[in-house]
């Protein structure tokens, strides 16, 4: 069961990190993708007055993780350090803000 | 590539505007379901639902996961069951919409529709047991959603089968008066009816449908009402503009959901509905947009005009962003599902006539309304064919939801808890049209029917 891999480049997903600033974030969130064995292609960041905001693009192909269990991770993670990580698939981006 | 801008404004439309699939509805045709002996069509119904949407729920919830966008319902609709039964030798179709609750429930989906009848234009006998059966059914039924459709703009308005609904609502209020007339809110008086509807409680698969498909009801009345505030005094032009590029994405979502749903369950996907359907969620509202717009209470003058401004300009983004556009496609006022309807007519601002008014220019009709318990059935006969009439000029679909609210006057409340509100028991005019309805017969279709 999965149609996103029906896409060409169905495993790219985006990862968003939101939340007061602090030591440590990027290197937690690459540490748990890398853990996955999930490649980071693109990582953009800004600070929206106090406030952290990362996204990441990610390609999933060769990891060993399905979308779901890294929500899950990132989740966690999210938790432990304040911040709300998310990660969803690309296409709903691409839906939303492309035709 | 996508902007950062772009990514953040979707995760906040989700995170923090309520953005939402409302429903994945799958159609299901039960016309090889029928049968002489009623236990072997009601075997056979519950057979073909649970073979068919067995995985429904479960994709549901994957999609919701995966795409990290909440989706609020999973829902079947089935062929009008009169059309089902009637070649059943049995005059009480009770046994029917317990085949589908099990089925429901078996299936795990909150709602199932299509205990329904058309009957625009006369009733067969499957229409006439079925009708006589709804008050039962719904009341022993929890799951599954009635409707009737007493009037096309082809046909004209079934008067007849108008009164008789006012009866049918009653009777349902009354055996469902110790769950605050609950069974009224799963019933549905139709004009032009929709084939294709994925909302609930109107929902039934049609005739002309295929053998399954998966319809699609988006959401988001939090996402446009914040893009309303943000934009603050600009003119109505670059209001509209804004709201319909909202529409877009809003029902780009429906259709990626839509499409991902049909490919795991291996059915032809339907159509997108747009209707913009609010929940009893603070900030998920459609009065909180039109008050946005700058009216102080929904209700008041100019409601009409900022409603048909909003429902206008949610088609024109909406059919842009889906392939198949079909349902209801506008925006709901069900009043009880509404905080800002609800405030709107505890502060006096918002009367059952201006509602009639709204329906006008957007989707469905008088929704979710309670009125007082001791209203005659001839009243709520008339403000169906009022509804109706409504539907039948402007051939557009007008709907009836209606809840008497047993031992309840104007002011009470009844609640209905979770999605389904709690609403104000609205007044009603007590002038009688007792003569008018009672005449019965058909209003001819009128002269706009004659497009040929």
């Amino acid at each position: 069961m999965s149609p996103l891999n029906d896409h060409p480049r169905g495993d790219r997903v985006i990862i968003s990190v939101l939340g007061k600033d602090r030591v440590g974030i990027i290197a937690a969130v690459a540490g748990v993708l890398s853990a996955a064995n999930v490649n980071i292609l693109d990582i953009s960041q800004t600070i929206l007055q106090e406030y952290f905001a990362m996204i990441l693009v990610a390609d999933m192909g060769n990891s060993n993780a399905d979308l779901e269990s890294l929500k899950e991770k990132l989740s966690v993670l999210g938790t432990e350090l304040g911040l709300r990580i998310d990660a969803q698939h690309v296409d709903v981006f691409n839906y939303m803000h492309r035709l | 590539m996508l902007s950062m801008q772009e990514i953040l404004e979707t995760i906040k439309m989700v995170q923090e505007e309520n953005l939402d699939i409302r429903t994945i509805t799958m159609g299901i045709s039960l016309r090889d379901c029928g049968h002489l002996e009623t236990k072997m069509a009601c075997r056979r119904i519950y057979e073909k639902i649970t073979r068919l949407a067995g995985g429904l729920v479960e994709a549901g919830e994957k999609i919701s996961r995966q795409y990290g966008i909440p989706i609020v319902n999973k829902r079947i609709s089935v062929t009008p069951i009169s059309l089902v039964a009637e070649c059943s030798s049995t005059e009480n179709y009770l046994p029917f919409a317990h085949a589908l609750e099990e089925a429901a429930r078996a299936t795990g989906v909150n709602f199932i529709g299509g205990f329904s009848a058309l009957v625009q234009k006369g009733y067969t006998e499957g229409d006439r047991r079925l009708i006589a059966s709804i008050p039962e059914s719904l009341a022993a039924a929890e799951r599954v959603c009635a409707s009737v459709n007493v009037a096309t703009t082809k046909a004209g308005i079934n008067m007849d089968a108008v009164l008789q609904m006012g009866h049918v609502i009653k009777e349902t209020a009354r055996l469902t008066a110790a769950r605050q007339g609950g069974g009224c809110a799963r019933l549905v008086v139709f004009a032009n009816a929709p084939e294709d509807n994925p909302f609930m409680a109107g929902a039934f698969h049609g005739t002309g449908e295929p053998e399954c498909a998966i319809n699609v009801g988006v959401s988001g009345p939090g996402v446009v009402k914040n893009v309303v505030e943000r934009l603050g005094r600009v003119d109505l032009g670059t209001l509209a503009e804004e709201i319909k590029k909202t529409a877009f994405k809003i029902t780009r979502m429906g259709e990626l959901v839509g499409r991902t749903a049909a490919k795991m369950l291996q059915v032809p996907f339907g159509i997108v509905d747009i209707s913009l359907a609010p929940t009893p969620a603070v900030g998920d509202s459609v009065a909180e947009i039109l008050e946005a717009m700058g009216l102080e209470r929904c209700g008041t003058h100019g409601t009409t005009a900022a409603l048909a401004l909003l429902n206008d300009a949610v088609k024109k983004g909406g059919s842009m962003a889906s392939s198949h556009v079909g349902g209801l496609s506008g925006a709901f006022i069900p009043v009880s599902e509404d905080a800002g309807m609800i405030r709107a007519v505890e502060e006096g601002a918002l009367s059952l006539d201006k509602l009639e008014a709204m329906t006008c220019v957007c989707s469905v009709g008088l929704d979710m309304v309670a009125v007082p318990g001791d209203t005659p059935v001839e009243t709520i006969a008339a403000i169906i064919a009022d509804q109706a009439a409504i539907g039948v000029i402007n051939q557009k679909t007008t709907a009836v939801r209606i809840i008497p609210a047993y031992g309840k006057k104007v002011g009470d409340f009844v609640e209905f808890g979770g999605l389904l509100g709690r609403a104000p028991v609205i007044a009603v005019n007590s002038f009688s049209a007792a003569e008018f309805v009672r005449r019965g017969g058909r209003i001819p279709a009128p002269l706009n029917s004659l497009t040929n």
